[in-house]
């Protein structure tokens, strides 16, 4: 449910999080992504950082330059005039993945917790234009939602202390890649070829928050062959 | 100028990292601040060198680093007291000096904090990523191939002749912080803090916590009197921003203290330390104890106009 106003939640004093409804759902987080945009096109000076996420901005800012109740009014002003704001086209990325066996691990344990074929998983993982609601935890990383109900998974109860590069989860109703090797506890289900995260790139990630992405089943002898 | 190599690093040390002031505008894309956990050390380092006060310096931790110097530089070390010596003579933290060519700067281990600053006059000739020499471990990538030093690694800095006449420089004796392990910070509550009781924030505040051994760039875990979130409250949030000084409450009830090396959690935020206090959390060990202090916005902002103060009038040249 969209707020009427935003909340606006202090976080110290030098960030403040734009909270804009509750729960997750596309419509919210369309609304956060508009209202990026129109901050990030106002050029607002003392503003350090924008993250958007799934129902909020954080507005990172700089106390020296503008005041928390300057802020708060840029903030309100842009919010009023939002409805004219136009948000480009989502484009749709698409990321090939080999499924299963070493790139997988998890593919076979969801397979059998759900009580279906691992193919099954796959069809239903590969099926949906998944929207990206959050680039977080680690850069790069997208938050994609949500996953066909029938392949909803928890987490695994004891997270790995190393995922490689370009692994694919799931957790609950959320699907994710991870761009560079780190520990994690996703249900791990396969692995792109394609480069996530480039800190020399323009802009240096592949999958931006606002785009959309969807699977692909490829081999592993596509994996391995694979160029950009 | 051509660039020499200048610096080379014999030992790293427990660890030791290049980072400046961090590497803002790309947390949309995931990518957090890194950077200094202390910048009040890194910046008056910088401004005792005679480099812009956001430059990137060696931050050492507990175990400082050796390396040798291949020209004449002008260093100064601030931050941590990690007894630093010259050819294992001592020598003065928060002043600058001549390291001579041929010259070993090493630390004998730690008397109190636990990062310090080495400054090095010039400009370190090593790519900018994002904005920003930051080393991001996690990620891997700023810094010196994305990586801790390591024996063996070679510095180049330009510009280190200019520098030489900054030797002599110090701060104003009374700035000298004094990191003696048991640490007050100022909070701001919130962002989350409507989802505990008065009694768990009273707890919260009223408590003497322990600096847990886990910590590190990430975090400063502690253990002591835990948090108890309202009943009607689930265990995680959607995830949303985070900032450094976040103090999150996972499950588990015992603080997390979260430092610039992500920019998303999906845990409640009971409250976060005021800006002025920021720089602190570099110099946390384990073992040391920590309570919170309240304070309003303008206490907080009055706070940090008085760092700012002391930044900008400390060194004297």
């Amino acid at each position: 449910m969209l707020y009427r106003k935003p909340k606006i939640r202090l976080m110290g004093d030098r960030a403040v999080l734009v909270e804009l409804g509750e729960g997750i759902s596309p419509g919210i987080n369309q609304k956060v992504r508009a209202l990026y945009s129109g901050l990030a096109t106002h050029g607002i000076k003392g503003i350090q950082d924008l993250v958007p996420s799934y129902r909020s901005l954080m507005v990172v800012y700089n106390p020296l330059v503008i005041s928390l109740d300057s802020l708060e009014s840029r903030l309100n002003e842009i919010w009023d005039s939002l409805d004219n704001t136009r948000q480009p086209d989502s484009r749709i990325v698409e990321i090939p993945v080999v499924y299963g066996d070493q790139y997988g691990p998890d593919l076979e344990w969801i397979a059998d917790y759900h009580n279906m074929s691992p193919q099954e998983v796959i069809r239903l993982h590969t099926q949906p234009v998944y929207q990206v609601y959050l680039i977080g935890f680690m850069p790069g990383y997208p938050y994609l939602g949500e996953v066909p109900d029938e392949i909803v998974t928890p987490r695994r109860k004891t997270p790995r202390t190393h995922v490689p590069a370009g692994s694919v989860g799931i957790a609950q109703k959320q699907t994710g890649i991870y761009p560079v090797a780190s520990p994690g506890g996703w249900q791990i289900i396969g692995r792109t070829p394609v480069k996530l995260f480039d800190p020399r790139g323009e802009p240096p990630c592949l999958i931006e928050m606002g785009d959309r992405v969807k699977f692909f089943n490829i081999t592993e002898q596509e994996l391995l062959e694979w160029r950009p | 100028m051509a660039a020499v190599d200048t610096i080379e690093v014999l030992s790293p040390g427990l660890q030791t990292t290049i980072q400046d002031r961090g590497r803002f505008g790309f947390g949309r894309y995931g990518v957090p601040p890194s950077g200094a956990l202390d910048t009040f050390s890194l910046r008056i380092a910088n401004r005792l060198v005679d480099n812009f006060e956001d430059q990137a310096c060696l931050e050492t931790t507990l175990m400082g680093l050796r390396l040798r110097a291949l020209n004449d530089v002008c260093i100064a070390i601030t931050g941590a007291h990690l007894r630093p010596q010259v050819d294992n003579n001592p020598l003065k933290m928060w002043h600058s000096h001549v390291l001579k060519k041929d010259q070993i700067l090493s630390f004998a281990g730690p008397e109190s904090g636990c990062r310090a600053y080495v400054a090095i006059g010039g400009k370190l000739k090593i790519l900018p990523l994002l904005g920003s020499l930051s080393t991001n471990l996690p990620a891997g990538f700023g810094g010196v191939e994305g990586r801790a030093l390591q024996k063996g690694d070679m510095l180049q800095i330009e510009s280190t002749q200019l520098k030489l006449a900054a030797a002599g420089r110090k701060i104003n004796a009374q700035w000298i912080p004094n990191y003696h392990g048991t640490w007050t910070l100022r909070i701001l509550w919130g962002p989350q803090d409507m989802d505990f009781t008065d009694e768990a924030k009273g707890i919260f505040t009223h408590s003497r916590y322990t600096v847990a051994s886990q910590s590190d760039r990430t975090g400063i875990r502690l253990d002591g009197a835990r948090i108890e979130r309202k009943n009607d409250t689930a265990e995680s949030i959607i995830s949303e921003g985070l900032v450094a000084g976040a103090i999150q409450v996972p499950g588990d009830g015992k603080p997390i203290i979260v430092l610039g090396e992500t920019v998303t959690g999906g845990y409640r935020k009971i409250a976060t330390v005021i800006s002025a206090d920021l720089p602190l959390l570099g110099q946390i060990k384990p073992g040391d104890k920590v309570q919170f202090e309240p304070v309003a916005i303008d206490g907080a902002q009055q706070a940090l106009l008085k760092m700012e103060e002391r930044i900008n009038t400390a060194v004297q040249v």
